[in-house]
């Protein structure tokens, strides 16, 4: 397959696997690209793309951004703080506004859900969706994969486990479809407030404790308490979070074997893992941030090839 | 659809020692030249060539690499398809290097181009130059002429020349495909 089946990325939960497995291979090459002395190439010269934020972003927004200009794109930025949005205007008049203004595609980040796919059923330009609320973070679950597969070999078969906050993280439910699409086991761990009820409908195990479901997997993917999102107490104290679900050396180290470890940033340092573990070698967080300019890139790339 | 035998196995073979001498005159120890296969398919001469410098002209070394031009091209989003990538892998400093880009059919050029700008991204070359097995003339869309060619074929625009390799397709052959 030469083409993605979709022509916006709106959630993992629309891709096909030969989509995944294309969005790899052109990363691949990408990822060549990025490594050389002079990074960028032309393909892009002619698409105009604006990366709309109603929310905030630091590494998502600059990682895209740089996708972006390696891939010689014209590049327009928009944060809804800064913007006419405070006096009253709705999604689709400020996007469209953007749009008259001969945009090609919208890169955005919004808090409700399903923003993204309200916007691409209403506007003509490719959408990408940077993450919307508590639903979906695509290019985060692709270069999440991506990373598994580059330091293991492959997806299919491995067991990942992850941990933190599931009710509330969009990067854990796209992280569930995107692995179970390529064939991983998934399990996930936390307290209890912070697993959605029907989880289990996903396809998904459930553990309760923290060093059995490390026990079980090949690579942890250790999510951030989003204390912006925890509109009430879903647990004691920080504290008791820490000591229940926190991953320090000490633990890593009494598992029978060396596990891979994931964080989608930003870090919490001492809460859900401690500073030798994130700066460890074990823990591939870097490699993620390095990976997700060539999978923003490679999605850039061929969802760009399908505008006509 | 009918197609002729355009060279044989025997004919690339001749003209493949032919091309690898010429090389030879002009670079002798290939101290200062490279040699860049574009992709996908003139990595088979770049490696045949290569190959026969080694064995045959006792060149002890020679730096090859493969170029991939996807990203360069100049129809993206005006075809039908997708335009997928291949691998490139250019393990060295082209910088004030002599390099030889080689490819197995020039048709319109616009490929070369892309590979010219796509050479760009590895340093400044001293020199470039062009190789191709085949040198389709009447073709071409930019001003663009190979420095050593193979054969030069006359063949209208509905024609397809077709080069097939004995480690890819299971012979060394060359057709001409009228539609």
């Amino acid at each position: 397959m030469s083409e993605l089946s979709v022509h916006h990325l709106l959630g993992i939960k629309y891709l096909k696997e030969t989509d995944i497995q294309l969005i790899f291979e052109t990363a691949d090459h990408f990822k060549e690209v990025i490594n050389r002395s002079i990074k960028k190439v032309p393909s892009l010269r002619d698409i105009t793309i604006a990366n709309i934020f109603f929310e905030n972003s630091t590494r998502t927004k600059l990682s895209f951004e740089l996708a972006e200009k390696r891939l010689s794109a014209d590049v327009l930025n928009f944060s809804a703080s800064q913007s006419s949005v405070t006096k009253g205007e709705t999604l689709i008049d400020t996007v469209n506004n953007i749009l008259a203004m001969k945009v090609d595609m919208v890169v955005m980040r919004h808090p409700n859900p399903g923003a993204g796919i309200f916007l691409s059923k209403h506007v003509n330009a490719a959408i990408i969706n940077a993450g919307d609320g508590a639903h979906e973070h695509p290019t985060q679950a692709l270069l999440d994969s991506y990373s598994i597969r580059e330091k293991l070999g492959d997806v299919a078969g491995k067991n990942v486990l992850i941990v933190g906050d599931i009710l509330h993280s969009r990067v854990a439910l796209s992280n569930i479809f995107a692995l179970k699409l390529q064939g991983a086991q998934v399990k996930v761990c936390g307290p209890k407030t912070l697993i959605p009820k029907h989880i289990t409908s996903l396809g998904v195990g459930v553990v309760s404790d923290l060093k059995t479901g490390l026990e079980w997997c090949d690579v942890a993917n250790m999510l951030r308490i989003q204390n912006e999102r925890l509109d009430i107490s879903y647990f004691p104290t920080t504290r008791e979070y820490t000591k229940q679900f926190g991953v320090n050396k000490e633990l890593l180290n009494s598992l029978d074997k060396e596990i891979v470890i994931m964080h989608p940033g930003p870090i919490n340092r001492g809460v859900e893992i401690t500073s030798d573990v994130a700066d460890s070698k074990q823990a591939i967080i870097l490699n993620q941030v390095e990976n997700g300019v060539a999978i923003r890139m490679a999605v850039l790339y061929l969802l760009a090839s399908k505008i006509k | 659809m009918s197609q002729k035998i355009l060279l044989s196995s025997k004919e690339i073979h001749i003209i493949l020692h032919r091309l690898a001498c010429q090389l030879l005159e002009n670079h002798l120890d290939f101290t200062n030249t490279v040699l860049i296969g574009i992709q996908p398919r003139g990595i088979f001469v770049a490696e045949r060539l290569c190959e026969i410098l080694k064995t045959k002209y006792g060149v002890a070394h020679i730096d090859l690499g493969v170029l991939d031009i996807t990203f360069y091209r100049d129809d993206f989003r005006r075809g039908d398809k997708t335009l997928e990538a291949t691998k490139t892998k250019i393990n060295f400093l082209i910088e004030d290097k002599n390099v030889v880009l080689i490819d197995d059919v020039l048709y319109t050029g616009r490929s070369i181009n892309a590979a010219l700008t796509a050479l760009q991204s590895f340093g400044r070359p001293a020199e470039v130059e062009l190789l191709t097995l085949i040198d389709r003339r009447f073709s071409r869309h930019l001003p663009i002429q190979p420095n050593y060619r193979g054969r030069q074929v006359d063949a209208i625009d509905g024609e397809k020349v077709k080069v097939l390799w004995k480690e890819n397709d299971g012979e060394d052959i060359i057709y001409l495909i009228k539609k």
